[in-house]
């Protein structure tokens, strides 16, 4: 077993990129941690000035999941639809963002295994096409460095209050 | 760099041989003798792992078949790490706050159990 607190990132084949990480919780812990609202709010996407201010879960096969966040550029949304489900350990839904520069819906899933008190998550993203997937990755890399500019925001602003 | 250099640049990187003559051309160029010398591999051998490593511009100076010094082209391996490295950043943050989610959760679990003494 993997130790805890490595990320792995692979790209298993052309549409695909799965990411696995050991944590050090049983399983059905990380398991409210990724579907209770209240929980998600304080992990998820909530980075240098971001915050989430929608966070709805309809956890059941054909119901609804949305996320909004709010930061220094805007608001950022996304949503889909669930469609499996086995507490606590797998969750199948789609996936795609409310300014979506990709094609089609992504498949996300998520995959619990307990082991020793520990659990292995691996997450699943699945594009339509591997040129969707690429975009996808690259526009993560754009993004980065916008949230890189925030923190300079931010260093400017602690600067010049002190 | 388009989808598909990255995918040459990620399939050619699959192959413990390849990456250790990447390793090996990392330290300095070296002919395909020298190349193959530390492998139990023939010649013709790691020549078509070098026709990988080619085609991907991972490495240069084939023309000349057997003679010429191959060397390492380092842009093509650091775009491709540089292309996950930010996603994998990302998803570090998270995971790191997660982390912390779920220290909170196995501690309020436990204290409910505990007796008054």
């Amino acid at each position: 077993m993997a130790t805890a607190g490595t990320l792995e990132v692979t790209t298993p084949s052309d549409r695909e990129i799965v990411m696995t990480r050991v944590f050090n919780a049983p399983r059905r812990l990380v398991f409210d941690a990724w579907t209770k609202p209240e929980l998600i709010k304080r992990w998820l996407g909530v980075r240098n000035g971001w915050t989430m201010v929608v966070c709805e879960v309809d956890l059941k096969v054909g119901g609804a999941y949305r996320y909004v966040w709010r930061g220094p550029s805007g608001d950022m949304g996304m949503g889909g639809v669930y469609r499996e489900l086995v507490r606590p350990e797998r969750v199948v839904c789609t996936e795609k963002f409310d300014e979506a520069w990709y094609t089609g819906e992504a498949i996300d899933t998520l995959v619990l295994v307990e082991e020793q008190a520990k659990t292995t998550v691996t997450t699943t993203v699945r594009y339509v096409s591997r040129e969707v997937r690429d975009a996808v990755i690259k526009s993560g890399m754009a993004s980065g460095v916008a949230e890189s500019y925030d923190t300079l925001d931010q260093l400017l602003a602690s600067g010049f209050a002190s | 760099m388009t989808a598909h250099q990255l995918d040459a640049t990620f399939a050619a990187l699959a192959d413990p041989t390849r990456r250790a003559i990447l390793a090996r051309l990392a330290s300095g160029q070296a002919s395909v003798m020298e190349l193959a010398a530390p492998f139990a591999m023939s010649q013709p051998a790691i020549s078509k792992h070098l026709k990988v490593l080619e085609r991907a511009g991972l490495v240069s100076g084939a023309r000349d078949a057997q003679r010429r010094p191959r060397r390492i082209e380092p842009k093509p391996l650091a775009d491709a790490t540089g292309w996950l490295e930010r996603y994998r950043e990302i998803w570090e943050g998270n995971y790191q706050r997660l982390d912390a989610v779920l220290e909170e959760l196995k501690a309020s679990e436990k204290k409910p159990r505990r007796k008054k003494r």
